[in-house]
């Protein structure tokens, strides 16, 4: 038994973090967020200049065949410097949904673009999450219409989309189908999320059912988890850096107990997510019982421990936490929306109650 | 990662099964604290005989003379924890002292004590905080004066659990009061049977006397019973007391508890409606769950590091301070589940056994307050974990 990084996860991990260390800054974030696009172009190209889209797509369509641990890493990191590129939908929610076509059709035709980057896949799941009244998909015998809302990684003209209708998944292809995309503005201006209105679209079902929605979400909460940890961890990185320079009545502000212990607090309440990111992450390619019910609690887990992180280490900021000086907002926001994404915590908690067979 | 167990592990757990299956009869129950009994003392021997207790101690010392290996004392205590079978002893003598001596004690106090100790034979407890010093320990006054071939020692201990059944005590003395506070302590072992040692019971708000306070008058303590050299005796102690840390955010003992909060909301109904319907109550309990759960898997965490021998760093620093609060939270967690039953406290026709979680309830909180404070933990967190600075020494008296 070991429980710790390997070597390789260890590099890959560095590795990645190397590369968004040198292509992001606090001020190409922000640039981004005014509408200069370049940073996510450049990003993206890099991303697949190192081979990641197709991290967890077997080999046989030309990825690298690692598992949800390893995309929850660089899920990781792409949180922790607040990335504006695709990752949880294309690269770990679409390759789990579309191998669950066991005749490799679907995987043939759509992994290996999804592995060289030559396409994106949307993953539109908020019909089976958290379903509106006044929303919600019509599906005739081959056609589907209506409005999906947050739909995740559709920004780049994604060429699929991937939603659920009826207790299956569907795979819609977006060139000339009858397919809009818009992107719906959030708090969150580092990560799009859209509206995708759907008007007599052709679709394809994923088989798999019930599991194969289940499973898609599951390494969604996983990524959402990573997402949340590393985002995290930067903001108390940048909080006890910040209380270490900045200095009042004579002292550097990380020498008041008041300071040192609102740090401690958030690295107690952290530190022990990472142990429940990795098991979580692990148990869904390696212990399938635990799998559904650990993607609950790291999602809602860490949705609540960074919620409580981001207020306090915005706090250690004092008012320049509050500014837009320093650009720790943008953390503080994307912590907001991977909160929601997928199931808020009391929704997840719900399910996870559920999943062992306490009635409600 | 890597979770699966080695070929050699699987045979180790099959191995405890089946001893524990042969020879579960001869368990007692869980230990009361008082002096082990007959059967208790059997018991321990059988374990120690079979490499279930006192596992890495040497053989010459009456241990089982095994390598360490956390992995399978880990599954020792897993497979002994499911079959509700009391482990082997661990009091402040076997978890404490013990491992003191086999680092840094004399032969002869090697000799003297480990076989006794480990046996359950030689009960110790242990004399390090005062009333003058808490969380500043190393500003003890309790004073050791050479007279011929003896130490007299004045002064008070508190906080002092077993003190009353105890043979001896492990006990921090000042001996070079003019030397800086740290480097003025030695480290000695007390006849608890001496001549001028007087042991109060110390109540607690939870009513009982869980520690007790032990008062110093002319006590003769032999030369040769001190550990390690004079004045180096919080060195001696600080080896112990990170261990003590360690056992005292166990996760082990958060998860049983946490089964059995599920347990009585699968039995309590209140209105009609069972505990575990509620979703109010269920929510709760996820949020607890999950905070269990990290604390296992960070546990295992450390393991792997402690196996490679590597420094866990914040994962380690981290333990007491949530574990501690974790299990209190969880007692009352239980508490508010019985809700105005849940205040009985003594014997009642109503009792739904909140008289435990009261207990817990009140003597965790003086656990996240012993053995290093909740904020001390932070101090610690902060300096050693972040890297933040030290607090100034400006303050003397309350007044600038």
């Amino acid at each position: 038994m070991e429980f710790a990084l390997s070597e390789e996860q260890g590099i890959l991990s560095e590795n990645i973090k190397k590369m968004f260390d040198d292509n992001i800054s606090i001020d190409n974030i922000r640039d981004h967020s005014k509408g200069d696009k370049s940073l996510r172009k450049n990003i993206r190209e890099s991303i697949i200049d190192m081979g990641l889209p197709g991290l967890m797509i077997p080999e046989e369509y030309g990825g690298s065949g690692l598992g949800v641990l390893e995309a929850s890493l660089v899920a990781e990191q792409i949180g922790s410097h607040a990335v504006p590129s695709p990752w949880i939908g294309n690269s770990i929610m679409a390759p789990t949904a579309i191998l669950f076509e066991k005749d490799n059709h679907l995987a043939e035709k759509w992994l290996p673009l999804i592995v060289s980057g030559e396409i994106t896949v949307c993953i539109s799941l908020s019909e089976v999450i958290g379903k509106r009244a006044d929303l919600g998909l019509i599906v005739s015998e081959d056609k589907v219409s209506g409005i999906n809302i947050f739909g995740i990684d559709g920004e780049l003209n994604p060429a699929i989309i991937i939603t659920a209708v009826k207790n299956n998944l569907i795979l819609i292809e977006t060139d000339n189908n009858g397919v809009e995309i818009n992107e719906i503005p959030t708090i969150d201006s580092t990560r799009p999320v859209v509206e995708i209105i759907f008007d007599s679209s052709n679709y394809t079902i994923i088989p798999g059912g019930k599991e194969a929605i289940q499973k898609t979400i599951d390494v969604g909460r996983i990524g959402f988890a990573g997402d949340l940890l590393g985002a995290s961890q930067n903001m108390l990185d940048k909080a006890v850096e910040y209380s270490l320079e900045r200095k009042q009545f004579e002292r550097v502000i990380g020498s008041f107990q008041a300071v040192k212990h609102m740090c401690a607090e958030m690295a107690a309440a952290l530190e022990p997510c990472r142990s429940l990111m990795w098991y979580a992450a692990y148990s869904q390619d390696f212990i399938s019982d635990e799998a559904n019910l650990l993607a609950c609690h790291a999602k809602a887990h860490l949705s609540e421990v960074a919620q409580d992180i981001a207020r306090t280490s915005t706090q250690v900021f004092g008012g320049m936490g509050f500014t837009d000086l320093l650009g720790m907002h943008y953390w503080f926001k994307r912590i907001g929306l991977s909160r929601q994404i997928l199931g808020g915590p009391e929704r997840v908690r719900k399910e996870a109650a559920l999943i062992q067979g306490f009635e409600i | 990662m890597n979770l699966n167990a080695g070929p050699e592990y699987i045979e180790f757990r099959k191995n405890v099964l089946s001893f524990l299956e042969e020879n579960k009869h001869m368990a007692g129950k869980a230990r009361t604290p008082v002096r082990p009994s007959n059967e208790e003392l059997k018991w321990q021997k059988k374990l120690i005989d079979n490499g279930y207790a006192a596992r890495t101690i040497p053989k010459e010392y009456g241990g089982y003379g095994a390598q360490l290996d956390v992995l399978k004392s880990r599954i020792i205590a897993e497979e002994f924890s499911k079959a509700n079978i009391p482990m082997g002893m661990a009091n402040q003598g076997i978890s404490m002292l013990v491992p003191t001596l086999l680092e840094l004690g004399s032969d002869d106090q090697k000799n003297d004590w480990i076989s006794k100790t480990i046996s359950g034979e030689v009960i110790w407890c242990q004399g390090y905080s005062e009333p003058g010093s808490g969380s500043d320990l190393a500003s003890l006054q309790t004073k050791a004066i050479v007279d011929g071939d003896d130490f007299v020692i004045n002064g008070q201990k508190i906080w002092t659990s077993g003190a009353q059944m105890s043979d001896m005590m492990f006990c921090l003395v000042r001996t070079e009061p003019d030397a800086p506070k740290h480097r003025g302590i030695s480290y000695v072992l007390i006849d608890m049977n001496s001549p001028g040692i007087e042991v109060r019971p110390l109540m607690t708000m939870t009513g009982h006397a869980e520690f007790n306070e032990v008062f110093f008058t002319d006590v003769r303590v032999p030369k040769n019973q001190i550990v390690g050299k004079r004045g180096e005796g919080w060195y001696v102690a600080n080896a112990t007391l990170t261990h003590e840390r360690g056992m005292l955010g166990d996760p082990n003992q958060s998860a049983t508890r946490l089964n059995e909060i599920i347990e009585l909301m699968q039995q309590e109904t209140i209105n009609g409606e069972k505990l575990i319907n509620n979703p109010v109550h269920l929510d709760r309990l996820m949020r607890l769950q999950a905070r269990v759960l990290s604390m296992s898997f960070n546990s295992l965490r450390l393991l792997t590091a402690s196996h490679k021998k590597l420094d866990a760093k914040m994962a380690k620093l981290i333990v007491k301070l949530n574990g501690c609060q974790l299990n209190h939270d969880l007692a009352g967690f239980a508490i508010d589940l019985l809700g105005e039953l849940g205040t009985i406290y003594g014997k009642s026709n109503h009792d739904h056994g909140s008289g435990k979680w009261q207990w817990k309830y009140m003597f965790d909180l003086g656990l996240i307050i012993g053995g290093g404070t909740a904020q001390i933990q932070k101090n610690i967190i902060s300096e050693t974990g972040l890297g933040m600075p030290r607090e100034p020494k400006s303050v003397i008296n309350g007044k600038k």
